[in-house]
């Protein structure tokens, strides 16, 4: 396969004069240009089309008129024949979505604030303070993260209950730590081992007290960890779905994913253009979220895995 | 002028008042920044994780607190088929969608990590289906796997000819078993395959470079230089994959609830079913403490494979 391709642009472009770069180049470029189509290209495009294609799904029913969702003979189903914005008016109108949706974002924002706030004193506890066990707090705290929600609901729905929280948004603000608390540790613990410890030792020097190094010093540097630590917290919260449908009865208590999964699902005729409509609403805030920090956000995930 | 320079440079230390001095004690500071987050975690997980054990023993029902009847809910699952298929079906969940989302999460990866155009916006789109809420994204599966207005059986009936009738998704076990895989697959794809792409671009190009002097093929490159490098990162996600892939409750709960005939029951869908809306606590948590086992063996795994390479970022070599 490598010695299929000899002759290419590049040795024409470089001519006979350079013969060891080129062929260097030549070996370097394994696969030619239509190979490289077949073999990453065309598989690239595939994944990206199945990996979107929920989503477009979802924007196309949100949008179309019922008359047209029903009936895939006389309209093609990929594309919208009249947009209408009927599903949306009757979700933000005639059901309470505006009401969970607010929910959902103080949830979601009292939670984050209060994991970022306590994971990042304890990863600065533990990465910087270097207490003795300072290794086995934090991987405790690591191997927190392993005990899933599943498995926690049902006796927290009871503890919930005798703290008498049952049914309110409290519940769910004090119980999202649980799960944001040894990530945002960890992901922290690692943005701060990134920050030279010479610089506080520096100020430690100076006269200054270890919580003005922390206000001062590391906290300034660790903004971008910080930022996507709020912003997993943030995602996390929002789509968390088995605590709130568990510890929450009231409809108008309910979060986004929750409310239109028990509320908007009426019946056996199931209005799938109000649902769709939903969905992508409650999708809307994450996405915008998420692409304002994408960059962030993918090299904390990346840097949090790598080693 | 020594002395007075001295003098002015300790200044600092002196004003110090007896709170600013206890917080920078060091134990007294270690205490209170550990304080809030060993705080939540020990009373909303470890404590409810120990009092979930309690219940799984004893008779517990909503409004009344039960007492202890030992092994008895243990027992009872042991003789009710439902539990022994919802333990078939999470293995056979997490087992087949496992390999799906490493096989394809791997491939993805691998096609990224070449040269391409717009590789910061591509790897942005490919998260998408991870960040957005999974019960949303279930739910467009739902209207996806649709038995009347489905678009998958619209491609195959009317615009490629394939069938002839609509494809039942959800509506009978093995299909409706497939499909929610199918719906966990393609959630799980970008995180496996964002993890591995940072996993393969730590994998220096000398050794690629290395290995083509001596003459080797690409599955040989793969075989003996990506694979192993890779296997450290590849352990840890493929952890977190497992565990919550068989802790999974959001897409089956949002898709089928269960059904058909209780055909797609994982643990936690059972768990939940009789502990809350059926009243159960004591017999919901026991279902939900039988997940432990299989935890406890993925954590090992885990542990045993961070602890080769240290839990993070080579926190022993300091």
């Amino acid at each position: 396969m490598t010695d299929a391709h000899l002759p290419t642009a590049d040795d024409e472009a470089n001519g006979p004069a350079k013969p060891s770069s080129s062929a260097l180049a030549e070996r370097m470029a394994w696969d030619t240009r239509s190979r490289r189509m077949v073999t990453i290209y065309l598989p690239l495009a595939c994944f990206v089309l199945i990996l979107l294609f929920p989503f477009y799904w979802m924007t196309v029913t949100a949008f179309k008129p019922n008359a047209e969702l029903y009936d895939y003979k006389t309209y093609n189903p990929f594309l919208i024949g009249s947009p209408t914005l009927d599903h949306i008016r009757h979700l933000l109108f005639k059901t309470a979505y505006p009401t969970w949706l607010l929910t959902t974002m103080t949830v979601s924002v009292c939670a984050t604030a209060l994991s970022l706030v306590s994971s990042t004193l304890a990863a600065y506890a533990i990465q910087r303070l270097r207490f003795r066990g300072s290794q086995y707090v934090g991987l405790a705290i690591y191997l927190a993260y392993l005990v899933p929600p599943s498995i926690l609901f049902i006796p927290l729905a009871i503890m919930v209950t005798w703290f008498g929280l049952f049914d309110t948004p409290m519940a769910l603000i004090l119980v999202y730590p649980t799960f944001l608390i040894p990530f945002c540790t960890w992901l922290l613990i690692g943005y701060f081992k990134s920050i030279p410890y010479e610089l506080e030792e520096c100020a430690l020097i100076d006269g200054a007290t270890r919580l003005q190094i922390l206000r001062e010093i590391t906290l300034p540097l660790a903004v971008p960890g910080l930022i996507s630590a709020g912003i997993f917290s943030f995602t996390l919260s929002w789509n968390e779905f088995i605590y709130a449908l568990a510890f929450i009865q009231s409809s108008e208590k309910k979060t986004v994913p929750v409310a239109i999964l028990t509320e908007l699902v009426t019946g056996d005729v199931y209005q799938w253009g109000a649902l769709m409509a939903g969905s992508l609403l409650g999708s809307l805030p994450v996405a915008l979220f998420y692409s304002l920090f994408v960059d962030y956000y993918v090299s904390s995930l990346t840097g949090a895995v790598k080693e | 002028m020594n002395t007075v320079a001295a003098q002015t440079w300790v200044r600092p230390k002196q004003e110090l008042g007896p709170v600013a001095r206890l917080f920078d004690w060091k134990p007294f500071l270690v205490t209170i920044c550990l304080l809030p987050a060993v705080g939540l975690l020990l009373v909303f997980l470890t404590y409810p994780l120990g009092l979930g054990i309690y219940l799984a023993f004893t008779d517990t029902t909503i409004g009344r607190s039960g007492i202890w009847v030992g092994l008895e809910n243990f027992e009872f699952l042991l003789e009710d088929k439902l539990w022994w298929n919802a333990v078939f079906y999470s293995v056979f969940y997490t087992g087949i969608a496992t390999i799906a989302k490493f096989g394809l999460g791997l491939w993805l990866a691998l096609l990224l990590n070449n040269h391409l155009p717009f590789k910061s916006i591509l790897r942005a789109i490919i998260l998408l289906p991870w960040i957005v809420p999974t019960v949303l994204s279930a739910i467009a599966f739902w209207w996806i796997y649709d038995p009347q207005f489905s678009i998958i059986s619209y491609l195959l009936t009317d615009v490629l000819g394939w069938r002839t009738t609509n494809v039942d998704f959800i509506g009978s076990p093995w299909p409706a078993r497939w499909s929610l895989i199918a719906a966990n697959v393609w959630r799980g794809i970008p995180f496996v395959a964002i993890s591995l792409l940072a996993g393969l671009q730590t994998i220096s190009p000398s050794l690629y470079e290395a290995a083509m002097l001596d003459g080797t093929s690409g599955w040989q490159r793969f075989r003996y230089i990506t694979f192993p490098m890779l296997l450290p990162i590849l352990a840890i996600v493929m952890t977190f994959s497992i565990i919550f892939t068989f802790t999974d409750f959001q897409l089956v709960y949002a898709i089928t609830r269960g059904g058909p005939i209780n055909s797609t029951h994982l643990l936690a869908t059972l768990a939940f079913q009789r502990g809350i809306p059926a009243g159960q606590l004591g017999e919901g948590a026991a279902i939900a403490v039988s997940m432990i086992p299989f935890l406890v063996f993925a954590t090992l795994f885990s542990y045993f494979a961070l602890a080769r390479r240290k839990w993070q970022q080579g926190e022993a070599d300091d």
